[in-house]
């Protein structure tokens, strides 16, 4: 079989990944800033909730969270006598999103206390409220830092959705796999895929530094 | 069964947990030697990569430079899946255990040549500057004034990386390799207890994993600074 023909079937597998890719990222972008934020609270259980969190999902492995929350999750739910049986994409999307968003925190929480002190003062002194001061203070500081570690993390969870293929989601990896048991030609099929997921990444790398530079505007003014 | 020790199904969850404990050591211990050969790849194959990127000839340089970015915008997954079902074609028949620590090795080269670049420039100019006054050839320079400068400062940050690849072991069990997150899964498979041995599973690389960050951050205060202008 030519090499042309694995495309159409593969490309259906590839519009699996990018759908789950920017499904998981917004998820963990949600995530990063709650819990990142939420990390800086002054409340100990919003805190205590938030490192929990990250601590959990950044020091486990992914595979484990997802066949955690596909197989493990609907057994627990039982005990409980809820019915906790998740979609293989609803487990993949919720795997991929909170785990990125736990590295995520660690950066959102980075950039916002990289913001000088003095900025939190001069706030104060101007009578704004803390919410303000992180809203319209810190915040639009913090976010153009934290985009290129953002726009590397954006790639690793690309890379991770290769994962949700183990939970029988016919993404690409999964659509390679069954082509290859079908036509057992390994070599053409993963060479190709290889150069689609790079293919994929060089356009979200892409994607992320015209973000970088939407949300870093405001420092062109002042110069 | 599973290794020669037996589940106990019968008397509750804790017996069942305590013991299916002794398995999941035994994967656990498969998880780590993975590790380990995964690490010692990616650091000999980083350094190799660090030093073609940073070659002069554009010859050399462009296709590592090529290589380090496609091994690292491409899944462990299908890298590993690569290796497993093509490497045989070409007569390169390799354990399961060698090929997948194998892979992890190879993608986390890509990150760990950065690391070995970011310390190869950060050695002083005036190491090169005294070493072209020494007359002292390139070649020479390079492997015995900045090299052994440059890889004692990167190894917290390698570290770091040691403690991810444990994270990307599981991967490994794709291809049959009976790590921990494989054994939890096939004593599921089993006794239809997911729950009790996936949990478990999370726990203990949650140990494994805030005792290796330890270790690393104990490796970086105590590494000798002196002679060292680090950072």
């Amino acid at each position: 079989m030519h090499w042309v023909e694995f495309l159409k079937p593969l490309s259906l597998g590839a519009w699996v990944t990018i759908q789950l890719t920017v499904y998981s990222t917004i998820l963990g972008a949600v995530m990063a800033f709650t819990s990142g934020i939420g990390k800086l609270s002054p409340n100990w259980l919003i805190k205590g909730i938030s490192v929990i969190y990250i601590e959990v999902f950044r020091g486990t492995s992914l595979l484990v969270q997802l066949f955690w929350l596909y197989f493990a999750l609907p057994i627990a739910g039982d005990w409980i006598g809820v019915d906790l049986r998740l979609p293989p994409v609803m487990a993949g999307v919720l795997a991929l999103g909170l785990n990125i968003g736990a590295y995520g925190a660690e950066v959102v929480r980075g950039a916002i206390q990289a913001v000088s002190r003095s900025q939190y003062e001069a706030a104060r002194a101007l009578n704004f409220t803390p919410r303000q001061a992180l809203w319209r203070i810190a915040l639009p500081q913090a976010i153009p830092e934290m985009m290129p570690s953002f726009s590397n993390l954006a790639v690793q969870n690309l890379k991770d959705t290769a994962l949700a293929s183990l939970i029988s989601l016919s993404d690409l990896a999964f659509k390679a796999e069954q082509l290859r048991n079908f036509y057992q030609n390994s070599e053409t099929i993963y060479t190709i895929i290889l150069f689609m997921y790079f293919g994929m990444a060089l356009v979200l790398t892409v994607i992320m530094r015209a973000l970088e530079h939407s949300v870093s505007r405001w420092r062109r003014v002042r110069k | 069964m599973l290794f020669g020790y037996h589940w106990d199904t019968a008397h509750g969850e804790w017996a069942f947990a305590l013991s299916i404990l002794p398995m999941l050591l035994r994967g656990l211990l498969v998880t780590l030697e993975a590790s380990v050969v995964g690490f010692f790849v990616a650091m000999v194959l980083g350094l190799i990569l660090a030093v073609l990127k940073g070659a002069r000839s554009r010859i050399v340089s462009w296709p590592a430079t090529f290589i380090t970015e496609f091994i690292r915008d491409t899944p462990l997954l299908v890298q590993l899946f690569f290796l497993y079902y093509v490497l045989p074609d070409y007569g390169i028949i390799l354990p399961a255990f060698l090929t997948g620590a194998l892979a992890l090795g190879i993608q986390y080269s890509a990150y760990t040549s950065e690391v070995y670049r970011a310390g190869i420039e950060a050695v002083e100019p005036g190491q090169h500057e005294a070493a072209k006054a020494l007359d002292i050839p390139p070649r020479r320079t390079f492997t015995h004034i900045v090299l052994p400068q440059a890889v004692p400062r990167v190894i917290p940050a390698l570290g770091n990386y040691l403690v991810s690849i444990m994270k990307d072991v599981p991967v490994l069990s794709v291809v049959t390799v009976l790590e921990m997150l494989n054994v939890a899964k096939i004593i599921g498979d089993q006794t239809f207890d997911y729950l009790v041995p996936l949990s478990m599973v999370g726990g203990l690389y949650l140990i494994l994993t805030l005792v290796a960050s330890a270790i690393v951050r104990f490796v970086d205060v105590s590494l000798p600074k002196r002679g060292l202008p680090l950072r």
